[in-house]
């Protein structure tokens, strides 16, 4: 396959993985500011504070990178809504809380390379005109915790942050700040509310952050990937950014394969690339068995099946599908998987993580949980799979913020698909599936046997 | 919590890292539970104190969030992933098989102390599920064998080292990092697992990779000569 990106638009273009966030993971101590340095690393915060403020959110915006933790909302036109010239601080929070069921790339990436993101900050911040920036990491990750505590305290003692940023007079605070267990952190305004100490229970908008956000100050939040990706954009410039990717989502990132698939792990390529390319690379679905049903990014969007392995996973690829990109979280599940229990199990994770703020989402996950444990054990009739989408209706568009709408998507979406599935386990007295079949140590467990 | 005034002068350090004094709640309680091993009616007592709020206040916090416990509990928390794709993947099972071996159930601790069981949320590691967490550090690829393995070594003071991390800690010296005291212990453990590793691999077998990076500057980007990974040189 030609490695050559990048043709406008018509044919479909020839698929080559794209490392670039994840380029330096295998190098020795990549963690480390010396091995980032010797890769080039931080050229792009000395350009950057080379040049205005207003040009760093010029060249993202022109970038035309979009926000990689879900929304997909552009990147410099987040930045461009922080007023200029008042009296307020202004803030730059990183939203580490990567906790969306199926999403694996922010704490590998972290991991690996926290430099990158750091790299990201500077340029940020810079660019909203900051001084203080907040990476804001889920506490369940502890290396990754300090990774990110000693490469703050190495920018530090090599004054790459504190009053006098790489020489240039500007100044940046980072704080490392490690959260407490709460999926709703995720939310970036009830990221703020945690952040400022209270419980993580979103915010109604507006005001948006941009205008009122941590400590009622102008503040820009944004998804690690997105930061982790402003370095490169800075050194490569925006028509190099858009040299991957397509017109309306321009760009590289990290697809994330698990589940039941050959060689699951972390793959870097322009978006757009599609799940039957990616399932190709990684040694398709376990030996013996076919794709049943997958996720484009994790348990809030939609599940898809066999007939979208040829949507594009982009922003609008995954809408015409009926789904969204999301985190570019592909989980992959084969026949052996039951959708009942696959969902009832999201359900309650909707259902644990329901901060309680709103009435729909804290009463209709509850109740949702209820029914789905019905139909597993074989206790509920033809009524209930029309309640489910009757308490789904409920919820969606009426919750207070994403996390119940993200509720409704496994529900919605799998009797949309597997009605007959729902109807099997009412009609034939419980689950139908073993579940020792769906696990990696199937075989194992067999032979034991 | 006894206070002594040590933990007065931790808690006031945690506090003049923020712009605003309540933000250090969350680190705040983190550091007490790296003291008691959980959160006390005390310990919530000694934060509204610093932070001049209510113990309600507090405690409404502390009960918010999952990771702050309200008992005490085991050397080593031992927190095993059922989420959807970790359950289904085995999750489910080695979470039955330590139960059943070690005799406790869901949110509960062995006799001897050294070991609190529970079941959690996904942890960001499906690449490499099914996995259980260790005091807040990954193991990898578990089956109900490995499982009833590791638990059996944490049991006999004898800790494994994490697929990806440092080498085990207490949960109360974990508590501490989280409350933002770094241990000196970032350059433990490997950059990356396998999984993390793989596209890149791939992608040096296929000869991909991104496209070059402009040399001249393109007017109006901002973009200059510049080499570095992404730009093959």
């Amino acid at each position: 396959m030609s490695p050559q990106m990048g043709t406008k638009t018509g044919t479909p273009k020839p698929f080559a993985l794209t490392p670039v966030l994840t380029a330096n993971w295998a190098q020795p101590r990549s963690w480390t500011l010396a091995a980032y340095e010797s890769r080039g690393g931080y050229a792009g915060a000395r350009q950057a504070l080379a040049m205005s403020q207003d040009e760093v959110i010029a060249l993202v915006k022109n970038s035309g990178l979009r926000g990689r933790g879900g929304a997909g909302f552009p990147t410099g036109m987040k930045w461009g809504f922080i007023p200029q010239g008042d009296a307020k601080p202004h803030y730059l929070v990183v939203n580490a809380d990567e906790s969306e069921p199926g999403t694996c790339k922010d704490v590998p990436l972290m991991l690996a390379s926290p430099h990158t993101l750091l790299e990201g900050v500077i340029i940020s911040a810079y660019a909203i005109r900051a001084h203080t920036a907040f990476v804001y990491i889920r506490g369940e990750v502890l290396h990754v915790v300090r990774r990110m505590q000693a490469a703050v305290d190495e920018l530090y003692a090599n004054s790459f942050l504190g009053p006098d940023v790489l020489g240039s007079g500007y100044a940046l605070d980072v704080v490392v700040h490690a959260g407490a267990g709460a999926y709703i952190c995720g939310e970036e305004t009830a990221l703020l509310d945690s952040l400022e100490g209270y419980r993580g229970q979103p915010r109604l908008r507006p005001p948006f952050p941009a205008v009122a956000g941590l400590y009622a100050s102008p503040t820009v939040i944004n998804n690690v990937e997105s930061i982790a990706s402003v370095p490169a954009i800075v050194s490569g410039g925006a028509a190099w950014f858009r040299t991957m990717g397509s017109e309306k989502s321009p760009g590289f990132t990290i697809y994330s394969l698990s589940g039941h698939v050959t060689t699951p792990g972390q793959y870097e390529a322009p978006l757009g690339v599609t799940l039957r390319d990616l399932l190709h690379l990684a040694g398709g679905v376990r030996g013996g068995h076919r794709l049943k049903f997958w996720t484009p990014g994790g348990s809030s969007t939609p599940l898809l099946t066999a007939e979208h392995l040829d949507a594009p996973l982009d922003y609008e690829g995954m809408v015409g599908a009926g789904s969204m990109l999301g985190t570019k979280a592909l989980q992959i599940f084969d026949d052996t998987t039951c959708v009942v229990r696959a969902v009832l199990r999201w359900t309650q994770f909707y259902a644990h993580e329901s901060c309680g703020k709103c009435t729909p989402c804290r009463e209709g996950t509850f109740w949702m949980v209820q029914i789905l444990e019905r139909l597993e054990a074989g206790d509920a009739d033809a009524k209930d799979v029309d309640v489910l989408l009757d308490t789904c209706d409920n919820i969606f568009g009426r919750s207070f913020c994403a996390l119940g709408d993200g509720a409704t998507s496994p529900v919605v979406s799998s009797i949309q698909f597997f009605r007959d599935e729902y109807v099997a386990h009412y009609t034939g007295g419980g689950c139908p599936f073993d579940p020792s079949a769906a696990t990696l140590f199937a075989a194992e467990a067999g032979a034991a046997r | 919590m006894a206070l002594t005034e040590q933990t007065r002068l931790a808690l006031r350090e945690i506090l003049a890292r923020y712009p605003k004094p309540r933000s250090a709640l969350l680190p705040m309680l983190h550091y007490c539970q790296s003291e008691e091993g959980y959160v006390s009616p005390a310990a919530i007592g000694a934060c509204a104190e610093e932070l001049g709020l209510t113990k309600a206040e507090v405690g409404a916090v502390a009960t918010f969030y999952t990771m702050y416990k309200r008992r005490p509990i085991g050397d080593y928390y031992v927190g095993v992933c059922t989420n959807t794709l970790c359950a289904v993947m085995g999750g489910d099972a080695i979470l039955d098989a330590l139960e059943e071996h070690l005799g406790i159930g869901n949110d509960e601790t062995t006799p001897d102390g050294a070991v609190t069981l529970e079941h959690i949320e996904c942890n960001a590691a499906c690449d490499y599920a099914p996995v259980i967490m260790v005091n807040w550090e990954f193991f990898d690829n578990q089956t109900p064998g490995s499982a009833r393995e590791l638990v059996d070594r944490l049991r006999a003071g004898d800790p494994p080292l994490p697929t990806r991390g440092g080498r085990l800690c207490t949960w109360k010296e974990a508590s501490r990092v989280l409350a933002g005291f770094y241990d000196g212990r970032a350059d433990e453990g490997p950059s990356a697992g396998p999984a993390s590793l793989i596209g890149l691999e791939m992608a040096a077998e296929r000869g991909d990779r991104a496209p070059q990076m402009p040399r001249v500057a393109s007017p109006g980007t901002g973009s200059v000569s510049m080499a570095r990974d992404g730009a093959p040189r």
